[in-house]
């Protein structure tokens, strides 16, 4: 069972192709994470599935309906959580999430809500004296209270410092074990390699990778870089068999080899080869 | 009771909150005609009319109070709106499983609850400080709630219908502000309207000002004082008609230009 289908999905605005090709699925519970750079797509694609904006090709399918022409009862069963928001400045947090719980028919507890974001301390602040941090997880406390089936989170933790981060990732981790679907955009690599099942990689409208994040872009398989020191000297290998390559440096110096380091590339490395391969940067 | 219903009341208190809180909306759209007035009654204390012994603060309060109707409804939501569509609020609720309906029944109520507020306010003032005397008969007030129903809605509608003309949200008072006091000026608020050019009452007659402040005051001047009008009477049946027109004209319009996205979007 797919909760998002989209197929040759494309969307120009005057001459510029926004999103040129894009096809993928999301199963039911799973988290995909979109990865691009600014301009690449992600947020026209993100849009088109929540009904925003309607495409000019293609097909998209979220939990089984055409989000151009789904009704409320559909809507019911999202939560969206958009970029950087600045509305709702003249009300406090714990009224904002009050209000907002009113529109679901089978909305989560407000204040576990605002307990499961980390706002109780700020509860009575209003939201325009937030910090951005603080701010953001608002947004995501209104984008989750509706109990969302289908979840989007356009870059959620923009402004959050390292511990909220977390915080926040522990969140979305809960909500995952509670069966919801959620499609993530982020700029953070390590923030898709926690949370995420799989990751598309989106350049000029097109999505030029999609896979595990452990398997995108051959990683399990890239050569590894195995560095060592030998007589003074800083020595290095790229090697496809960096087990065979350490057993003989162990059998080599009989035991320890000194500032022996096995390197593979980083989700971030990979991603940045991907976008290299495909002209971006 | 329907979700859109229920929706709706929900935004309505929503709606008051925001209005009274946010300092510029609740000084310049809730308390200026309050201030005016005790600028405009202090300083015109003893200047009469010409008909009896009415005062100009008494022509000026039915002014105030049509301008009430004005400042809470087209004004307001004129300058509101187009920063609701520039801060993410408008995408925000149109991702929401929201009727649309419910979005102007809060605008709606919010509008009707703030002028019942400001009017009790203004009539408070205006008997404890420049001894207006209130009409006693159900006639006036009768009258008093139909102009304001009238009023109330076409300025809601057309407020709406505005909120697409400023590109920013930043500057939409500049805007709006000059458009009512043009017609504050022309319509018999600040000045007594038969003072006014010809051709000046002829314009004010195409907007809703004119017919509001002339109908409050057949409410709040005595009956007599109609002599001075321009047509020698209230004009009470012309004013429903100038309205009716208005409020539906005004609904269609906000009907097919009302957008939930800025420019360009959507």
């Amino acid at each position: 069972m797919y909760a998002i289908e989209v197929e040759h999905l494309r969307k120009v605005y005057g001459d510029v192709v926004a999103v040129d090709d894009v096809s993928f699925h999301v199963a039911s519970g799973e988290c995909l994470a979109l990865l691009g750079p600014n301009g690449a797509g992600k947020t026209t694609t993100t849009e088109i599935l929540e009904g925003y904006r309607k495409a000019d090709r293609g097909t998209a399918r979220v939990l089984g309906q055409d989000p151009g022409s789904a009704g409320l009862e559909w809507r019911s069963r999202l939560g969206i959580v958009l970029q950087s928001d600045r509305d709702l400045g003249d009300l406090t947090v714990r009224e904002s999430v009050h209000h907002f719980a009113g529109y679901f028919p089978d909305s989560y507890d407000p204040d576990k809500v605002i307990e499961r974001v980390g706002l109780v301390e700020k509860a009575k602040s209003r939201n325009a004296k937030l910090s951005g941090g603080q701010r953001r997880r608002l947004d995501v406390a209104l984008g989750i209270i509706g109990r969302p089936e289908v979840l989007f989170l356009d870059e959620p933790t923009t402004g959050f410092d390292p511990e909220a981060r977390h915080e926040f990732w522990a969140l979305i981790e809960e909500l995952k074990a509670d069966g919801t679907t959620i499609l993530l955009t982020t700029h953070y690599l390590d923030e898709a390699e926690r949370l995420a099942d799989r990751v598309a990689v989106i350049a000029r409208g097109r999505i030029v990778a999609c896979d595990t994040p452990g398997n995108i872009g051959d990683r399990s398989h890239a050569r590894a870089h195995v560095s060592w020191e030998e007589n003074g000297h800083g020595l290095s290998k790229e090697t496809t068999e960096p087990t065979l390559l350490v057993q003989r440096l162990a059998e080599r110096f009989g035991g320890e080899v000194p500032s022996l380091q096995v390197h593979r590339p980083t989700l971030e490395e990979t991603y940045l080869e991907l976008l290299k391969n495909e002209g971006e940067s | 009771m329907s979700t859109t219903l229920r929706i709706g009341r929900s935004r309505i208190l929503l709606e008051l909150r925001q209005f009274f809180r946010d300092r510029e909306s609740a000084l310049f759209n809730f308390l200026l005609p309050v201030i005016l007035l005790v600028i405009f009654g202090s300083v015109f204390a003893n200047s009469e009319i010409g008909f009896e012994d009415v005062t100009f603060t008494q022509y000026f309060l039915a002014g105030m109070i049509a301008s009430g109707i004005l400042y809470t409804s087209f004004q307001n939501l004129a300058i509101a709106i187009p920063m609701e569509r520039e801060d993410g609020t408008l995408k925000r609720l149109a991702g929401l499983p929201m009727p649309k309906a419910s979005y102007f029944i809060g605008k709606v109520g919010m509008v009707f609850v703030a002028y019942i507020a400001q009017v009790i306010l203004i009539l408070v003032v205006g008997v404890l400080f420049f001894r207006i005397q209130l009409p006693t008969s159900p006639t006036h007030w009768f009258t008093f709630a139909w102009v304001s129903v009238l009023g109330l809605l076409s300025c809601t509608f057309i407020g709406i219908a505005y909120s697409v003309v400023p590109k920013q949200g930043k500057g939409a008072s500049a805007l709006v502000a000059p458009v009512v006091l043009v017609l504050q000026f022309t319509s018999g608020v600040f000045f007594i309207f038969t003072d006014l050019p010809e051709w000046m009452q002829a314009f004010a007659s195409l907007f809703p000002l004119k017919w509001l402040t002339q109908a409050m005051r057949s409410v709040f001047l005595p009956d007599g004082a109609q002599v001075i009008e321009a047509s020698g009477s209230w004009q009470l049946g012309w004013c429903a008609v100038a309205l009716g027109i208005w409020t539906v004209g005004g609904f269609l319009i906000a009907l097919r230009v009302f957008r939930w996205a800025p420019r360009g979007q959507l």
